[in-house]
């Protein structure tokens, strides 16, 4: 399957599911109630069998907090990049991968970590690097004063 | 009341002990929660963050060419790598060539990183069973390919060779005849390492069969590199998305199915033998020309987002930048392989006894303030 039929293939396994062509990968922006039911599928499904979950990001979109997943299938060759948004930002929460792909247990950990995104269902969430009482530092609206100095 | 020796060893009980941050054979400040029952592991739970120093927060105050030397002190054993992995990402959004010379030049840097790398986990590993010869042994060879980068660089270890566009200055003119005597000597002292470790007995006993890890749990688990291709999961990215020179040079991807921690080992012994072929094919044909272009004063990417995945001596290094169109990165995210390889500790050291752990974790040759960031 190339890239376009790849695409097409995922956009009839969910219909809310937005897909973009990316300078590198195809991009599938998906909305954070849907995104477990599209990983199960995704990892499942023999056409795409994407089983390698290789890079979890969380990014702060200013806004919006934002998650992206980056998944290959080591039958196909094939390369995307999952995406998906958080709107509220004082009680992010989103379904946790942990049961697809067993490293995103650890990933998921160190996003919980610096962005403070809650991951439901996830086995054992808790601060990985940084102590219990320090702030969420990849937010962009962190702020500390005594260790981070701005000019 | 004299208590029986059933009534001391409580086997209903699970006894938790620390191992580290301070334990020798965790090589860094990683610290082990290690819940047994007698001898025999029952659970493992890594605590991490001792070293984590908010990286990919300090990239984002700062630019293109300084994030290049935050990355040597990710992973100080593939600081050359790393610094690759930056360097050819900023070049890819920039749509730059970049000269030949320049991709020879990294090429053979990096399999003489790699080739240091694996001689100390060789040192390392064999030190952590008990063989403190081996430990002489590595470092002894080991030192000679430092005094190449020293000689070339400037510096043994965090290099920082690599800038956006090519290299900071162009090698020694040493450089060639030194990486050919070093090859030529190593080639004859490889097989003393066989001698020494790989056959031995005791060695055997230690690791066969010990901390089995399955093809699936692999690809599940994300464990790449060496660790992952012992189990057969064939990620090596040199082959699979060939940067730098690794297009126009043969070699093979060392593949095993077995997946316990000798065969974990065996995969890096194999490894340098690969290195020294690829350097061999490169080291007489580097060409002529300029070892780096000329950059704009400023590097700003233009917006949008880049991916770049590189094999570090641990496994797949990938370096996620988004940018906003200025000079410094809006996201930066470094997926280290060692964070991916640790979580799969507790997994394969379950119902080994606490010395399989010591082979366990060495095998997976964990580097810590990679794992932190």
């Amino acid at each position: 399957m190339d890239i376009v039929q790849l695409g097409e293939f995922i956009k009839s396994l969910d219909n809310d599911i937005e897909i973009k062509e990316g300078k590198q990968f195809t991009e599938i922006n998906v909305p954070a109630s849907n995104l477990y039911h599209l990983a199960k599928q995704l990892k499942e499904n023999k056409e795409t069998s994407f089983d390698f979950l290789f890079c979890i990001t969380g990014v702060d979109y200013g806004q919006d907090l934002g998650v992206v997943y980056h998944l290959r299938s080591t039958r196909h060759n094939n390369t995307i990049a999952l995406k998906t948004r958080i709107t509220d930002r004082e009680n992010p929460q989103l379904d946790s991968v942990a049961d697809i792909w067993r490293t995103a247990e650890f990933h998921e950990r160190e996003v919980y970590d610096l962005l403070g995104i809650k991951f439901i269902n996830h086995p054992d969430l808790r601060r990985f690097f940084l102590a219990r009482s320090y702030g969420f530092p990849l937010r962009k609206d962190f702020v500390d004063d005594i260790n981070i100095v701005t000019k | 009341m004299e208590e029986t020796i059933e009534e001391i060893i409580d086997e209903s009980q699970e006894y938790v002990i620390n191992m580290g941050p301070q334990h020798p054979s965790t090589h860094g400040v990683l610290r082990l929660v290690v819940s047994l029952k007698g001898e025999i592991v029952k659970n493992v739970e890594p605590h991490i963050g001792y070293v984590h120093r908010g990286i990919e927060k300090m990239c984002e105050s700062i630019t293109y060419p300084q994030i290049i030397h935050l990355t040597d002190r990710m992973d100080y054993l593939s600081a050359h790598i790393n610094n690759e992995a930056v360097c050819l990402n900023v070049e890819k959004a920039l749509e730059i060539d970049i000269p030949d010379r320049v991709k020879v030049i990294r090429t053979i840097m990096s399999e003489l990183t790699r080739i240091q790398s694996h001689q100390l986990f060789w040192a390392t590993f064999g030190m952590d069973l008990g063989g403190l010869t081996c430990f002489f042994y590595g470092l002894r060879d080991r030192e000679k390919v430092l005094d190449i980068f020293e000689e070339t660089c400037g510096s043994r270890m965090i290099v920082s060779y690599n800038c956006p566009g090519g290299l900071m200055y162009d090698i020694h003119p040493n450089f060639q005849k030194r990486v050919k005597d070093f090859i030529k000597y190593f080639r004859k002292i490889l097989p003393e390492y066989d001698q020494l470790l790989t056959g031995n007995v005791i060695f055997q006993e230690r690791t066969r069969g010990i901390g089995k890890l399955s093809l699936e749990d692999a690809i599940s688990y994300g464990v790449t590199g060496p660790s992952g291709r012992a189990s057969g999961f064939s990620c090596d990215v040199r082959k699979h998305e060939p940067y730098s020179a690794y297009d126009r040079v043969k070699f093979n991807e060392v593949l095993f199915n077995e997946g316990d921690t000798f065969h974990r080992y065996l995969v890096r012994v194999e490894e340098m033998r690969e290195s020294m072929n690829i350097i061999d094919q490169l080291i007489d044909n580097i060409p002529e020309g300029p070892f780096a272009v000329k950059m704009k004063p400023v590097i700003k990417l233009p917006e949008g987002e880049y991916y770049q995945r590189v094999e570090t001596a641990r496994g797949e290094l990938g370096v996620y930048i988004i940018s906003d169109g200025e000079k410094n990165p809006y996201r930066i995210k470094f997926r280290s392989p060692c964070f991916s390889n640790l979580s799969v500790l507790n997994l394969i050291s379950k119902d080994f006894k606490i010395a399989d752990l010591v082979a366990i974790g060495g095998s997976l040759d964990l580097v810590i303030p990679e794992i932190d960031r």
